[in-house]
């Protein structure tokens, strides 16, 4: 295979590859060629070539893939002409494996020359390359050294992630939008919870997209043998579409089902945009104002300019404010962008808000079941309040857990407990307090959900919140379930701030109040009211009150050093704005054309 | 039918110009910056008056042997001036009026976007299709 590849056209240095390099080279250049639609796709790589001449790899993808190896733009010319291309014309087989080995010796950081291929080298790291193998030859630490950085990407399985940064990348550079301003520097990127959710739902008819997106179609066919990853990804892509507001490219990400129709809004799309309405804006028949919706929308990372001019085409009325399908028609345009679509003229008519409303008139139901409270997610997810909820108790965890005030009935009964823990006293116990006024406060976000779940009721007296944390967490412990509390925490943070504190108070009551109801089982319903219990007057009932009084004291001590963390939080961005400010007023006058 | 329509800031800079291409824009640009004078004249005539009443629509601000400037001002002291071509006798106070409305009015939707910041040069589609619509047609 190497003599064949180094003899199948004597215009280079004979090419010594390994197994694994041929293997990689062959594939890319399978991916090239098969991206060109003139040439004729190569055979299966490893045959030998017996026409070099009649396959060749088209010098756009090309291209694409050289500048994904992020070498200088010199560095690339070279390569290009040393390896022959220029001289033949076109990107042989030969030619595109010099060229890759030069590639991985100018990534290794040998001087471009044709002795540099002689050695013994890595293969060459593409950030955005149209393969997984690529990818997974590549150095998967850089791809996730600035992941890891992003605040609010959700933590996903290796392949998955790569993939979509790859797909993303990869589109960017094909799709030439009549915008100016492409999106930032492929590190940047953030994952695809999104597109994944699409991508099940989207068959192959993206195949028939127009010219533009072609160069998507290499990436669809390899998307195909490694769809054993997105196959068995849907569970997560349900879970990814509730996540943070990362919208990145994947395989098969498009903005619909339909791909002569990359405006109509699915119904799981929508869902989401829901979703994420709830979040910003509990009412879903109010608006949503323009800062919120402006510091929501820059976390996509698309140009000002381009978010101006989606808000442009979203905002019907020109108010200043986005009801829920405006939200959405801008959501649904920032998504279609950020997937590489150019930005139409005029707002499309499945985007017009009428039509929204009219096409979509289920969620609004939904929406008037959930209006009281302030965020919610739907109804299936309840078994992931607790785990959510349990995230919350979780210190280290910088994100605020607004998700987890998901508003189920069920959880109503934690909205009362959350009042009462807040007055520091363990009073009426769980059952009361289930039947107390149920939809109380949209303000106050339900605190952990039944007992039922509770794992170990059996704790000791001297349990610490931090062992019953633990416990609990373990309970439903999915991996997914995580995901929707990060994804929400992001744009909830404001809100949700004063509510954690709140939170604090109710798990450690709501553990308190667990061991001991479950330790004073008759004493339960009095074991809240100090009083009754001294009426009461029973030694179990005494020994439960003083834990509890135990428990509350901890939630107290914890509580203050929150209070005090967040006190150092709110300077720091005081700080911050205050800097802001100067410059901004600084700048100001100097903004003249 | 105008031949130049520029905004300019409280502080005079320009946040959009646009003239019809066939003429030299450095001319227009030109007499868009030595209106500003009489505009802040005018503004300041008011002196003590309250301004609210002021009346927003400025008028003539003045003539050229080829083109008249006409002049407008909205209560945040954001400026629109136009030039139009002094042969198109046919074009009306009125109309110049309405114009101008419809200019504050896009103005407005701008300032509307969150993602504007006051002071940005105004590069929205939607204003600068209005603009056109309102400007001499080159063909």
């Amino acid at each position: 295979m190497e003599a064949a590849a180094g003899g199948g056209c004597g215009s280079g240095p004979p090419l010594l590859l390994s197994e694994g390099e041929q293997q990689c080279y062959s594939e890319l250049f399978a991916r090239c060629a098969g991206a060109a639609g003139g040439g004729p796709v190569s055979g299966p790589p490893e045959a030998g070539r017996a026409v070099p001449g009649a396959v060749t790899a088209a010098a756009g993808t090309v291209a694409d893939l050289f500048r994904a190896s992020q070498l200088p733009a010199e560095t690339l010319h070279q390569i290009t002409e040393l390896c022959g291309a220029k001289r033949v014309g076109y990107f042989g087989p030969t030619q595109f494996y010099i060229a890759l080995k030069l590639i991985a010796a100018a990534q290794s950081g040998l001087p471009v020359r044709i002795e540099s291929i002689k050695c013994e080298l890595p293969l060459p790291r593409f950030m955005m390359s149209k393969t997984d193998a690529e990818i997974r030859f590549g150095n998967p630490a850089e791809l996730h050294g600035p992941k890891a950085q992003i605040p609010y990407s959700v933590t996903e399985k290796n392949t998955f992630k790569r993939m979509d940064d790859e797909d993303k990348q990869e589109t960017q550079s094909p799709t030439m939008s009549p915008l100016a301003s492409p999106p930032s520097s492929p590190p940047h990127y953030q994952r695809v919870p999104l597109s994944h959710g699409y991508s099940k739902l989207r068959s192959s008819t993206e195949q028939m997209h127009p010219a533009p997106y072609e160069a998507r179609q290499p990436l669809v066919q390899p998307e195909g043998p490694s769809s054993g990853a997105p196959g068995a990804k849907p569970p997560r892509h349900q879970a990814s579409l509730i996540r943070s507001f990362s919208v990145e490219r994947e395989p098969h990400d498009n903005s619909s089902n339909y791909p002569e129709e990359p405006w109509r809004i699915t119904e799981e799309q929508r869902e989401y945009y829901i979703n994420q309405f709830r979040s910003l804006q509990p009412d879903p028949s109010s608006f949503i104002s323009g800062s919120v919706a402006k510091n929501f929308f820059t976390k996509s990372k698309l140009s000002i300019p381009e978010l101006s001019y989606i808000w442009e085409l979203s905002d019907a009325d020109c108010d200043g404010a986005l009801t829920l399908p405006e939200f959405c028609a801008a959501f649904h345009l920032i998504v279609a962008r950020k997937n590489g679509y150019p930005l139409p003229e005029g707002l499309p008519p499945t985007l017009q808000p009428e039509y929204l409303q009219a096409a979509f008139p289920k969620p609004k139901r939904e929406c008037t079941l959930f209006d009281s409270y302030s965020e919610s997610m739907p109804a299936n997810q309840q078994p992931r309040d607790l785990n959510r909820m349990e995230k919350l108790s979780i210190k280290d965890m910088a994100d605020f857990p607004v998700p987890a005030q998901d508003v189920t009935s069920d959880d109503k009964q934690e909205q009362n407990k959350a009042r009462l823990a807040l007055k520091s006293t363990v009073d009426e116990a769980l059952p009361k307090d289930m039947s107390e006024d149920p939809a109380t406060k949209s303000g106050l976000l339900p605190p952990p959900p039944a007992l039922p779940p509770r794992p170990c009721p059996s704790q000791s007296e001297q349990a610490s919140e931090a062992e019953i944390h633990p416990q609990l967490n373990r309970a439903p412990s999915q991996a997914a379930d995580s995901s929707p509390t990060k994804k929400d925490t992001p744009y909830s943070q404001p809100p949700s701030k004063p509510i954690r504190r709140k939170f604090r108070p109710e798990n450690s009551a709501t553990e308190n109040q667990e061991p001991s109801s479950t330790v004073g089982g008759p004493a339960s319903a009095a074991t809240g009211k100090p009083h009754t219990a001294v009426q009461k007057q029973s030694s179990k009932q005494k020994k439960a009150i003083q834990t509890a009084i135990r428990k509350n004291k901890e939630a107290n001590a914890v509580l203050a050093r929150l209070n005090s963390e967040l006190q150092q939080q709110l300077k720091e961005v005081h700080q911050e704005r205050i800097a802001l400010e100067n410059q901004l007023e600084q700048l100001r006058p100097v903004t003249v054309l | 039918m105008a031949v130049c329509v520029a905004v300019i800031a409280k502080e005079n800079y320009p946040l959009y110009i646009r003239s019809s291409p066939t003429e030299n824009e450095l001319k227009f640009h030109y007499m868009v910056h030595t209106s500003l004078d009489v505009v802040d004249e005018k503004i300041s005539a008011m002196g003590k008056a309250l301004v609210d009443q002021r009346e927003l629509y400025l008028g003539l601000l003045y003539p050229t042997e080829d083109h008249k400037v006409y002049g407008y001002v909205t209560n945040s002291k954001v400026k629109f001036v136009m030039v139009v071509d002094s042969s198109n006798t046919a074009l009306r106070d009125n109309e110049i009026r309405s114009m101008f409305r419809k200019l504050h009015s896009s103005y407005t939707d701008v300032m509307c976007n969150p993602f504007y910041n006051p002071g940005d040069r105004i590069q929205s589609r939607a204003f600068d299709s209005m603009v056109t619509s309102m400007m001499v047609q080159v063909c």
